[in-house]
């Protein structure tokens, strides 16, 4: 008997090697992503997730900055709890001392001598009649905060009691957040190459502890406020003071209410 | 008899690359996002507990409170009522929770009550401030003022 000449495609199996194999493979592929998939579904569930009561607050800062004397002690406290970089230029918080001269009121002269960590000096020879006042600054943790929209690994972002902060195991370093904030409030940590700011002391006010900077500040002029609380002497504030935000005109629901805010103030 | 190729073929076999291709996306993408991602928003739910996780050093006044009492008592109607122990002594929450070597220490009063009462434009009129030189000379402030009754009787 001759052997049977197979022509090619040709077998005399119900199936080839080759649909044998595709058909395996899709079966393998098809089951194994389904399991995955069903486990991402199960991981997303609210009861495996942290919990924290954070729908309670909504947190903020009110600055008096006609009661700011420039004493730096802001500065120095969140240095020391929040273990900022020493590096020049690194501050979560600073402070800066605006001069607004009588005839040239639209070029104030800033400075900000490393921060305002070490205090000020006083200024020599001031032109009589100029306007002098100290303004500290922080993240205003917007509620449409710039900085959340850019960052394209969701490793900073708002949190549901209004603070915006940042997850260092996904910070890129990619710096598009330092570059978005309009208060210029953000810096890059040169020990872990992540983006850093201020956290609105997170890990005390969750505790029932007020902010470093609040906690050290002389004069009262900087008090952590709980819009949600009707308790909060926040809202006295905001009922008998003049407030302003930094840069209105942004719409960033900046969450950092000055009392007495000058118009030279960028 | 070989299969014979459909006019169609082409289509499938366009198809079952980008289904595969989308298979292999989303399994990447289970392997890389963290479970908890996306539970409040977009970001990891698990950056809550870590900001949260951060040790606190300074330690707030009532817990002052508890052992120096007396202190606190008589500096709470004093012109220093609502400057915070911490404002001078530093950061002690590790001396409330039990460290007391080495003991706190007070800075040099001539640095330490200038660095807010030294004579400056900016401050508010009515901020108690002074030219060191013309008020005290070399003296230092705690020569005549108690720090936690500054006021002199």
């Amino acid at each position: 008997m001759e052997p049977r000449v197979f022509r090619p495609g040709e077998t005399d199996m119900e199936q080839d090697r080759r649909s044998f194999l595709k058909g395996a493979g899709q079966f393998i592929m098809l089951t194994g992503a389904a399991s995955l998939a069903w486990d991402a579904v199960l991981n997303g569930t609210p009861q495996q997730a942290p919990n924290y009561d954070a729908t309670k607050h909504w947190w903020g800062m009110t600055i008096d900055v006609d009661k700011c004397i420039g004493s730096g002690n802001c500065v120095r406290a969140c240095k020391i709890e929040n273990d900022v970089p020493d590096e020049p230029g690194m501050f979560r918080t600073w402070v800066e001392r605006y001069q607004v001269r009588g005839d040239d009121p639209e070029h104030p002269i800033v400075d900000s001598p490393n921060g305002g960590h070490d205090g000020f000096l006083p200024i020599k020879d001031l032109p009589p009649g100029t306007k002098v006042f100290f303004v500290p600054k922080i993240c205003n943790h917007c509620a449409h905060s710039p900085c959340v929209q850019v960052c394209p690994v969701g490793a900073t972002f708002e949190s549901p009691d209004g603070v915006v902060l940042v997850d260092k195991s996904r910070c890129l370093g990619c710096r598009y957040c330092v570059q978005a904030c309009p208060y210029g409030c953000r810096f890059i940590d040169p020990r872990t190459n992540t983006a850093d700011k201020c956290t609105l002391c997170y890990h005390r006010i969750t505790q029932g502890l007020t902010t470093a900077c609040a906690e050290a500040c002389p004069t009262g002029a900087r008090r952590l406020a709980d819009l949600k609380n009707p308790k909060d002497p926040v809202h006295e504030f905001l009922r008998t003071h003049k407030v302003h935000v930094l840069k209105p005109q942004l719409a960033t629901g900046a969450k950092a209410y000055y009392n007495a805010l000058d118009g030279a103030v960028r | 008899m070989p299969r014979e190729t459909r006019h169609y073929d082409h289509v499938i076999r366009v198809v079952a690359l980008f289904a595969f291709g989308f298979l292999a996306f989303l399994i990447v993408r289970h392997v890389l996002v963290p479970a908890d991602f996306g539970v409040y928003g977009f970001y990891r739910a698990g950056a809550l507990d870590d900001a949260r996780a951060h040790p606190v050093r300074y330690a707030g006044r009532e817990t002052c409170a508890v052992c120096h009492d007396a202190v606190v008592e008589s500096q709470k109607d004093s012109r220093h009522a609502q400057v915070g122990c911490e404002s001078c002594h530093g950061a002690l929450a590790a001396h409330a929770a039990g460290e007391f070597d080495p003991k706190p220490k007070v800075l040099n009063p001539r640095l330490l009550c200038l660095t807010c009462h030294v004579k400056m434009d900016g401050k508010y009129a009515a901020f108690p401030q002074v030219d060191p030189v013309e008020h005290a000379g070399d003296a230092a402030c705690t020569a005549c003022h108690q720090p936690h009754r500054p006021k002199i009787q």
